[in-house]
């Protein structure tokens, strides 16, 4: 054991390692990994389908009101074809698309993705509370390079579950939009890329100082109950009262969410997608940044 | 070759501005030597370590390792030592070997290098049945051995054992002082280690440091540190009721001679084994009669008890109770 080392490194070395450690716990154990399938099956089952929403405005089936003079048939039926047509342009006015399940499913993708990201982001203090993040330390992996393949994995398993979201959700019977596409796809998983980075960033920041795991999860619930309301995942934010409106203007999982949806169910609007792309990305770099510069001032004591 | 592979200079760690754990300590460690730092539970043998290892910046004064500094070269320092930190670092999800393989890939060395050495420490740590099993069912032990395969994954020069063998039974201590011993002849590594046992600092070290309240209480070989004490105690008592302080005085090495209330004798003397017979000879020679003799060697208790002040068992309480709590939080989370 006299030789010395002459270990080709990069900066970046031990990313990859670190990340697959994170992803094996979720992948070699079969219950973790199949409930992690499960629970969105059942979210999009239970709530995606009992709220349905265009039934509520399903006028077709009211009866003609009696007026006098009687109307023709002609009459009748021109009246009855109205209403019929009221549902959709009522749900296309709302949600610009006429089915409601179609427009919670995209939402249900940026909550997992904001759930995931969450339960790594706390995987820091068992790491720290269980010795592992001192050895890791004490090693010659750069510090950025912990934190990242925290995101990283994080991330990595968001974007798999939000495929299999996407995979459920056709199933379920998602109306894509009309000018979507294959390619649209990579735009669903660039987005929720740039969103897991910075959402696994923020909630790294969150408790890279702690070793009690309750004060980072109070912390962490406080933070994801209004990204997930004061947003457009359930409901458009237009109907909400201003001060809402101006808090989900500003929530990045507003901008996630209408980014998916124009890529998959919506009449694609680019220069909007462009927007949200814009803001998401932004979010995402300074997030990051902030959980690379804390990770350098907060690993070492 | 006899330069100094470790040096500190005034390294001094202060928590919080006031709480001053380290104290501008000075020490060096020569190659190929195992180096213990002695202490109770809290006298920042811990802290010192991470200090050399990088984990944690001094507040003050500075420090080397085979030439590295660590404030400004804290990378260099990182590739060339092993670590073996004190409490069980490996990862419980994963396997003996892919834990091991982990370590490697944190020191950048390539996968079939990585693999080949694996294999090779896990078959010298006598873990190669149990490479595939998850950590989670290792047994006390086996984690120890564990931790100290990751440690040696990098071919360090310079190991630091973190109390290598708190927690573990009188046999596997045993077991793992000779791996530890092994390192030293085969590998010509030199170590680093601290303890709050006296036995092991005495059975391994080749050099210990005793420190207490963050400051080096006294260096030297566990021998020197003995001898200093002034030498082996021998209690004696005779048949006749006559006093006899003065006698034994007379032998030669004998240092001190005192009578206790029960009419024994305790000497302190030099080569305790050697000055005995004379001790018996010169009272048979004047007609006295020895009804009972011991003849003690100092252990480093009372060394750490002559120059601390208190003994060392009453510390090891309240770190056995530290740890014991961190073992009931790791099964708690399965």
């Amino acid at each position: 054991m006299s030789e010395t080392n002459h270990n080709s490194k990069s900066r970046l070395h031990g990313i990859w390692a670190l990340t697959n450690r994170e992803l094996k716990k979720w992948y070699k154990e079969p219950v973790i990994f199949l409930l992690s399938i499960i629970t969105p099956i059942l979210w999009m089952g239970l709530l995606g389908k009992s709220m349905n929403i265009s039934a509520v405005f399903n006028t077709g089936s009211l009866p003609l009101p009696q007026i006098n003079p009687p109307l023709t048939l002609e009459q009748a039926l021109q009246l009855k074809d109205y209403f019929a047509g009221l549902q959709s342009s009522i749900m296309q006015g709302a949600f610009s698309t006429t089915d409601y399940f179609s427009f919670m499913s995209v939402g249900m993708i940026a909550f997992t993705a904001l759930f995931t990201t969450m339960f790594s982001g706390m995987s820091v203090v068992w790491d720290r509370r269980l010795g592992f993040l001192n050895k890791v330390l004490s090693t010659p992996v750069s510090r950025a390079v912990i934190i990242s393949s925290k995101v990283l994995s994080a991330t990595l398993r968001s974007m798999f579950q939000a495929g299999i979201i996407i995979l459920i959700a056709v199933a379920f019977g998602l109306q894509f939009g009309p000018n979507f596409t294959i390619l649209n796809i990579l735009g669903v998983f660039a987005v929720i890329f740039l969103i897991c980075v910075g959402l696994s960033s923020l909630f790294i920041a969150i408790t890279i100082r702690s070793t009690r795991i309750e004060t980072p999860m109070a912390v962490a619930n406080l933070i994801t109950l209004p990204m997930m309301f004061a947003s457009n995942a359930f409901f458009p934010t237009k109907f909400m009262p201003d001060w809402l409106q101006t808090i989900a203007k500003f929530n990045p999982m507003t901008y996630t969410i209408d980014a998916v949806r124009q890529l998959l169910i919506f009449n694609t609007d680019y220069i909007q997608l462009a927007w949200d792309f814009l803001y998401v990305g932004i979010f995402a770099t300074i997030v990051a940044t902030i959980g690379i510069v804390l990770s350098w001032r907060f690993l070492s004591k | 070759m006899s330069e100094e592979v470790i040096k500190a200079e005034g390294l001094t760690k202060v928590f919080n501005k006031h709480l001053t754990v380290v104290d501008h300590v000075n020490f060096g460690v020569k190659h190929g030597e195992i180096f213990g730092f002695l202490g109770p539970n809290g006298a920042g043998k811990t802290t010192t370590i991470n200090m050399l290892i990088t984990i944690m910046k001094p507040t003050e004064g500075k420090a080397s390792v085979l030439g590295f500094d660590i404030a400004k070269q804290d990378v260099n320092v990182r590739n060339v030592v092993g670590v073996v930190p004190q409490e069980y670092t490996a990862d419980e999800d994963l396997t003996g070997l892919e834990n091991v393989l982990l370590c490697a890939d944190l020191y950048g060395i390539p996968r079939d290098v990585a693999k080949e050495r694996a294999m090779e420490l896990l078959k010298l740590v006598e873990l190669t049945d149990f490479k595939d099993k998850r950590v989670q069912t290792f047994s006390g032990g086996m984690r120890r051995r564990l931790e100290l395969a990751c440690g040696l994954i990098n071919r360090p020069k310079v190991l630091f054992l973190d109390e290598p063998t708190l927690g573990l039974d009188v046999q596997t201590r045993t077991a793992t002082w000779d791996y530890i011993r092994k390192l030293k002849k085969e590998y010509g590594m030199t170590l680093f280690m601290t303890t709050h046992h006296l036995e092991e600092a005495d059975a391994l070290c080749d050099r210990v440091a005793i420190i207490d309240h963050g400051k080096i209480v006294v260096v030297g070989s566990p021998e020197e540190l003995k001898h200093s004490l002034g030498g082996d105690l021998i209690t004696l008592a005779i048949k006749e009721n006559e006093d006899v302080s003065g006698l034994i005085q007379k032998v030669e090495h004998v240092k001190e001679v005192r009578k206790e209330d029960g009419g024994a004798y305790r000497i302190k003397a030099e080569i305790g084994e050697i000055t005995t017979p004379f001790i018996i000879e010169a009272l048979r020679k004047k007609g006295y009669t020895v009804t009972r003799l011991s003849l003690t060697e100092p252990t480093l208790n009372e060394v750490y008890l002559e120059y601390t002040g208190k003994s060392m068992r009453d510390a090891e309480e309240s770190r056995e109770a530290t740890f014991s709590r961190r073992m009931t939080m790791r099964r708690a989370r399965q």
